[in-house]
C-alpha cells in the first residue's frame, strides 16, 4: 500500500518547538480507558475467570469421586451443603453470572459492527441482566441452604 | 559498514513474518466459540443442579448415578469437563503472559497448566464413561432406587 508519510520521519532537527500546555483532561487517570466502565469490566473478567478455574480444578477432582465409592462422594459433597459453603456458592455463581454475560459483551464488541461505541452501555446491561438473575436465584439457593 | 535501516511504509498491511498455523488466532477463536457454548451448557448444569428440585441439598451419590447413567448427561458433562477446562487454561496462560515477565518462571506455569489439565481431563473422561451407577456391594441406601433389579 503506498502511504504518504507527513511530517517529519526522522530527528533529525536540534531546533526548539514550542509545545502548547497540554489542557486539562476530562478524562480521570488521563487515558480513554483508565479507571472507566471498560478497565472495570477487564478486572471483573479476570478476577472472576481466576477465581472460577481454581472451582473447577476442585469441582473435577470431587466429582471424581464418585468412581471411588458412594461413602466417599457424600462425605466430601456434604461439605458443599453448610452454610459457609452456601455462601461461597453464591459467590460462585454470581462470578460465574457474570463472566457469562461480560463474555458475551466482549464478543459483541469484537464482531458486532458497532459493538465498541456500545461497550458502555453493554456494560450496564451486563450489570442489569446479572442482578435480575441473581434476584431470582439468591433466595431459593438460600432456603435450600438454610432449610425452609 | 554500515547498517541500512527499513521502515515499513506507515499503515503498510502487518506482513507475518513466521510461517504455519497461527495459535495465538486460534486460541482467541475458541475462547469466543467455547465462550459462547459454556455460557448455554453451564447454566442448564446450575439450572439442573442448583434451581430445579432441593437444589444443592439434593445432590448426593444417587443424584449424580441417576444423571450419568444417562447418555445425554454423560455426553453433556463430557462437553462441559472439555471445554470449561481448556478455556480456563487458556485463560490463565494469558494471565500468566501479562503478569510473568522472566521466561523461565513463564515456563514453569506453562507446564504446570499443561500438566494439570491433560490430568484432569484424563481422570474426568474416565470417570463420566467408566461410572457405575450401581457398584457391587454399594450400601443399597446410597444407590439410586433403579439399583434394587441389580443388587
Amino acid at each position: 500500500m503506498p502511504a504518504k508519510a507527513s511530517g517529519a520521519g526522522a530527528m533529525s532537527s536540534s531546533a526548539t518547538i514550542e509545545v502548547p500546555v497540554p489542557r486539562r483532561s476530562v478524562i480521570p487517570g488521563g487515558t480513554l480507558y483508565r479507571g472507566n466502565e471498560g478497565m472495570w469490566s477487564w478486572v471483573l473478567h479476570r478476577i472472576t475467570g481466576v477465581a472460577i478455574y481454581f472451582f473447577l480444578l476442585v469441582h473435577i477432582l470431587d466429582t471424581a469421586l464418585v468412581r471411588v465409592s458412594p461413602e466417599a462422594y457424600n462425605i466430601v459433597i456434604g461439605a458443599y451443603k453448610t452454610p459457609i459453603m452456601g455462601l461461597g456458592e453464591l459467590a460462585l455463581v454470581g462470578a460465574i453470572g457474570f463472566h457469562a454475560l461480560n463474555g458475551l459483551r466482549i464478543i459483541l464488541v469484537d464482531f458486532w459492527g458497532v459493538g465498541t461505541r456500545h461497550q458502555k452501555a453493554m456494560f450496564y446491561v451486563v450489570l442489569g441482566v446479572w442482578l435480575v438473575l441473581m434476584i431470582g436465584f439468591t433466595p431459593r439457593h438460600l432456603i435450600n441452604v438454610f432449610g425452609g | 559498514m554500515t547498517t541500512e535501516l527499513t521502515l515499513d511504509a506507515p499503515r503498510a498491511p502487518h506482513a507475518r513474518t513466521k510461517r504455519g498455523i497461527n495459535w495465538e488466532k486460534w486460541g482467541w477463536i475458541y475462547m469466543r466459540v467455547s465462550g459462547v457454548l459454556l455460557v448455554v451448557l453451564i447454566f442448564g448444569h446450575l439450572f439442573v443442579n442448583l434451581f430445579l428440585g432441593d437444589g444443592v441439598s439434593q445432590i448426593d451419590f444417587a443424584f449424580v448415578a441417576g444423571k450419568l447413567s444417562d447418555p445425554f448427561w454423560q455426553w453433556y458433562d463430557f462437553a462441559l469437563l472439555v471445554l470449561a477446562l481448556v478455556h480456563g487454561t487458556n485463560g490463565m496462560r494469558t494471565i500468566v503472559n501479562d503478569y510473568v515477565a522472566k521466561a523461565s518462571v513463564r515456563r514453569i506455569l506453562h507446564t504446570a497448566l499443561v500438566a494439570s489439565t491433560a490430568v484432569l481431563l484424563v481422570l474426568g473422561t474416565l470417570v463420566l464413561f467408566t461410572f457405575d451407577p450401581c457398584p457391587a456391594g454399594a450400601d443399597p441406601e446410597l444407590v439410586a432406587s433403579f439399583c434394587e433389579d441389580i443388587l
